[in-house]
């Protein structure tokens, strides 16, 4: 059988891989769609939860997709459509496969022909990401309880702890955008594109809070992130 | 039959569903093996696998114990299955909860922030699956280096708004972890590769200083 990374039927596979965990999806949906009406949730609550997220969804997909177009320039497409997809994310995909060609001697610049190149990169991006899908199942009951007995004993700090958490994962991010600063003018773009994302979100709030414009709460997040991002378009030409 | 809860429930589907995803994940390189007769050998993929999997490995069971307690259980689930945690799942969950007025952890937590994941998960995969479909008419148009800036600053786009919602409710807790992170990454730049490894090292400064002022009686 000649080999080729844009071949029917890996697309046959990656698309059956794929329709699977929109089933998944969609099954988790339903469930909680359905929980939440019996808990007595507003449904139009649940749907604008739906629309907001979708919407805010859009802009980190299409870069995601933007991974995708990279990655096919030497794997073809249905590897990395599958890839980006399904657990992964550019940045594991884009090492796990320069790592196997480093190995394997060969360069990343063309399009792969030799089969045994091709699944040699497969099998290293499937063995390198999967013991995420056994560490859940393996811990979450023990971390849950570990947090419920937290809570149990002092809720206001059971709280905090979360809350300390996820700041401390904004930290990081925002900690990142100063790594280029020593490049220049050029190294405090993602810093202005950050100020103008955090503007956008503070007008956001005075108008949620000061106007009474409830409806824009949902909003706020994607509209500060497309807002910050066609502003990067806009500034990058004129300080690079 | 004892009836069990909704909870134990998520448990059990949430098993059989990610642990299906695990075998359907398999299933391409083990059928792209079979179907072209081309098993890579062992020598590449272990020395391929030695540049990759200490770090990912790694970061993947710091994801789950930083994530899980964010997510809730079927979001857990749903989220390690179809990916891009940090740059979405995560801020779609906790940005849908707060929106709600609903907290990770609670019974109204848990239905939100499912929802929220498992849209997101649907919507991302749509975008992915018609952009491969109109790759051909797309490709110039996505990367034409004038839009290219938008897709490069996606993360500070992104954080740049969550911190001022969550930044600015929780000043106190924020600036230690924060001032740590700005200094680090001027310090030492190159860091910006391994910000998953970070991400962790950030809470627990933050779970820190948080602890610190609470015991003081400041938060």
């Amino acid at each position: 059988m000649k080999f080729h990374p844009n071949a029917s039927i890996l697309f046959i596979l990656a698309g059956a891989i794929i329709v699977f965990v929109i089933a998944q999806s969609l099954f988790f949906l339903i469930r909680a769609y359905r929980r939440g009406k019996e808990l007595g949730i507003d449904t139009a609550q649940m749907r604008r939860t739906m629309v907001s997220t979708a919407i805010f969804t859009i802009a980190p997909a299409v870069s995601i997709l933007l991974g995708v177009i990279t990655l096919s320039k030497f794997l073809g497409l249905p590897l990395p459509w599958l890839r980006l997809s399904v657990i992964g994310a550019i940045t594991y995909e884009l090492p796990a496969a320069t790592s196997t060609a480093n190995a394997l001697g060969i360069s990343l610049s063309e399009t792969i022909t030799d089969p045994q190149v091709y699944t040699a990169i497969a099998w290293v991006m499937t063995l390198g990401i999967f013991p995420g899908l056994l560490w859940v199942p393996l811990f979450i009951k023990k971390i849950q309880g570990g947090l419920m007995k937290i809570k149990n004993k002092d809720g206001k700090w059971g709280d905090i702890l979360m809350t300390a958490m996820f700041l401390g994962m904004i930290s990081a991010f925002l900690g990142m955008v100063f790594s280029d600063i020593r490049s220049g003018l050029k190294g405090w773009i993602p810093i202005f594109v950050l100020l103008f994302s955090a503007l956008l979100m503070g007008i956001c709030g005075i108008l949620i809070k000061k106007c009474n414009m409830k409806w824009l709460e949902n909003y706020a997040l994607p509209i500060s992130m497309l807002g910050a991002m066609v502003f990067a378009v806009v500034i990058t030409p004129m300080i690079g | 039959m004892k009836k069990r809860s909704y909870e134990e429930m998520t448990h059990i589907y949430g098993r059989i569903w990610i642990l299906s995803a695990l075998g359907m994940i398999f299933s391409y390189p083990i059928i792209t093996c079979i179907y072209y007769g081309a098993w890579p050998g062992w020598k590449p993929v272990l020395q391929g696998l030695l540049g990759v999997a200490p770090i990912f490995w790694t970061v993947g069971l710091i994801e789950v114990l930083t994530f899980v307690p964010m997510l809730g259980t079927a979001s857990s689930y749903l989220a390690f299955v179809t990916g891009n945690l940090t740059n979405l799942k995560v801020p779609a969950a906790l940005t849908a909860m707060e929106n709600a007025g609903t907290k990770p952890g609670t019974d109204e937590g848990e239905v939100i922030s499912t929802i929220a994941v498992a849209t997101s998960s649907i919507v991302t995969t749509a975008v992915i699956a018609l952009g491969v479909a109109l790759l051909v008419p797309l490709t110039p148009l996505l990367e034409n280096p004038a839009i290219k800036p938008a897709f490069d600053n996606i993360l500070p786009a992104l954080f740049g708004g969550l911190a001022v919602v969550y930044v600015s409710k929780n000043w106190k807790i924020a600036i230690a972890p924060l001032v740590f992170m700005v200094v680090l990454f001027l310090l030492v730049p190159s860091l910006s590769g391994s910000v998953g490894v970070l991400v962790p090292v950030g809470a627990l400064i933050a779970i820190g200083s948080a602890r610190v002022l609470y015991k003081k009686g400041k938060l």
